[in-house]
């Protein structure tokens, strides 16, 4: 039998024992966002018609969520591991390439969802929300956290110190979701940072996804949700080369 | 049948430095191995070829006939390796550690032979602890029952009483010696000769990459070593035809070489016709540590 589920199994369990830290403490951070960023902006900005800008948050605030922890989740395992050196448990055992990029993979996604549902949890007495096509909002869900959830264990791999792993999560990550278009539709942009919202993978996930409650976005949710899917797909190809070479993990 | 460790030509590079410069070796069966050498000898980066932690620039590794790059399942299986450093993962318990190493290797339901390697590694009692509140004693226990969950024929020990109290050596080492009773291959590298010499039956020497030994113990004590009377005189001198043979050693003792035991009765034979009075004697056996230091010495010439 593989080592597949085990490996699951025990990245799940590794964030879950933790969770104060690892779920908790995230859907805190993004529902003090919306209480600030509602109150100081929901005067000034009406991104779609029909549509509070509470209402406008919530989606993007808890998709950039989802990126965020989904992408912590794989890194933050894979750096640990390496610098504790207790990655010999995983890399004596005879688990292929294949099997350790699914397990960090989707316990990821798993950290990714279930931060998201609890931002929705956490905020439904705060905003009424509706869901026009529940697909759109899983299929969104699946390639964002699933793009993030990949680019960690490529940083896991990358990073030797800690303090490497914290400047591509502040450098790359951060900017990359902040700027994703969370807080405002991209219309709303001038014309250049218009043009660079669209260089932006993670865009792509936060409007798509919010498709899904308002059957409004900046972009056409199939196109969107083909550039995801695109990206992860990439980001996934690159990942199992390097585990396959075992890149930084195996000398 | 296949051997239980093949290395072929194997070498290693990490940056300028040559770990491995073309090692080749082999382990049979059932045998009780010792990989000795200085650190920075490349015995670790040996072991870690052979478990994938490492990918050698040239040369091949295989395992009970499994080679380790292209049927690596096969061979991870048919090996369990503990490292040198103590590594543990702060999340788990002791049960849980074992139950997801067991899982790694696509065993479920492996609780039965969980507990008797608790039960043999003196563990039993921390099942259920954390690993973080073990002492490193008790977490190299518990790396031994990892590399051990799934039963495999060849097991590879790097180093594993570096700092470690008596007690567990002895645990350790008993265990160890039912498991190659029962079967297993051994490949067991240390600092402390004597364990070496104890245990092994067959031992390579490795310095600066390269093997520079390989025999069976006893052949190499043999050759390298003697076994020596020491004697420590209350008065009188050594005599000549003893003196030639005797070094000086610090206390005012005198080292005498002898071929055989017969010849101590030789040397006090003949201590007493010279009227020489022994305040101490001690009769010194062939050492591995003799035979090490003789080695690394010779090799160190080009």
């Amino acid at each position: 039998m593989s080592g597949f589920p085990t490996l699951l199994y025990k990245e799940v369990l590794r964030f879950w024992k933790v969770s104060f830290q690892t779920v908790a403490a995230p859907v805190l951070t993004t529902v003090l966002y919306l209480l600030v960023f509602s109150h100081a902006l929901s005067g000034h900005v009406q991104a779609f018609p029909g549509v509070s800008y509470v209402q406008f948050l919530v989606p993007g605030l808890a998709m950039m969520a989802m990126l965020q922890n989904a992408f912590a989740n794989s890194s933050s395992s894979i750096i640990q591991s390496k610098v504790t050196g207790n990655i010999v448990f995983i890399l004596l055992p005879p688990l292929a390439a294949g099997e350790i990029f699914a397990a960090y993979l989707l316990a990821s996604m798993v950290r990714g969802l279930v931060v998201g549902m609890g931002v929705f949890a956490a905020t439904l007495w705060l905003v009424p929300m509706p869901m026009k096509h529940p697909l759109w909002v899983i299929a969104f869900s699946i390639a964002g956290c699933g793009m993030l959830g990949t680019m960690g264990i490529i940083a896991g791999m990358w990073s030797d110190k800690f303090d490497q792993l914290a400047a591509f999560q502040n450098f790359v990550v951060m900017p990359l979701t902040f700027l994703a278009g969370a807080f405002y539709s991209m219309h709303s942009l001038p014309p250049f940072w218009q043009a660079l919202s669209r260089l932006n993978p993670f865009f792509y996930a936060v409007d798509g996804f919010r498709y899904g409650f308002f059957g409004q976005s900046d972009v056409a949710p199939a196109a969107s949700l083909a550039i995801a899917s695109a990206a992860f797909a990439a980001l996934s190809w690159i990942t199992l080369l390097l585990l396959r070479r075992g890149y930084k993990l195996r000398h | 049948m296949a051997l239980a460790v093949e290395v072929r030509g194997v070498e290693k590079r990490f940056g300028s430095v040559r770990a491995l410069a073309g090692v080749s070796l082999e382990v049979a069966r059932g045998e009780f191995f010792a990989l000795l050498g200085p650190n920075g000898a490349g015995k670790t980066t040996l072991i870690s070829a052979l478990g994938g932690l490492a990918i050698p620039d040239a040369g091949s590794l295989a395992v009970m006939g499994h080679d380790v790059a292209r049927d690596f399942r096969a061979a991870r299986r048919a090996v369990g390796i503990v490292p040198q450093e103590i590594v543990f993962d702060p999340f788990f318990s002791v049960r849980e550690t074992l139950r997801i190493q067991s899982g790694y290797f696509g065993l479920r339901d492996n609780d039965r032979w969980i507990d008797e390697l608790l039960d043999r590694l003196g563990l039993a009692s921390k099942a259920d602890a954390n690993m973080r509140s073990l002492s490193g004693g008790m977490k190299r226990r518990v790396m031994v029952a990892q590399a051990l969950v799934h039963r495999p024929p060849v097991i590879v020990l790097d180093e594993p009483t570096a700092g470690v109290d008596v007690e567990l050596r002895q645990t350790l080492w008993s265990f160890v010696r039912g498991l190659n009773e029962a079967g297993h291959t051994i490949v067991l590298t240390t600092h402390y000769l004597e364990e070496a010499q104890q245990l092994c039956s067959r031992t390579a020497m490795m310095k600066e990459g390269r093997i520079v030994a390989l025999d069976s113990t006893a052949n190499l004590l043999a050759t390298f070593s003697e076994r020596v009377v020491r004697v420590k005189l209350g008065a009188g001198h050594l005599p000549a035809g003893l003196l030639e043979r005797a070094s000086p050693e610090a206390g005012g003792w005198w080292r005498i070489p002898v071929a055989d035991l017969a010849h101590v009765e030789d040397v006090l034979a003949r201590l007493r016709s010279a009227g020489a009075d022994v305040a101490s004697l001690e009769v010194g056996e062939p050492e591995l540590e003799e035979v090490f230091v003789k080695i690394m010495r010779q090799a160190a010439l080009p």
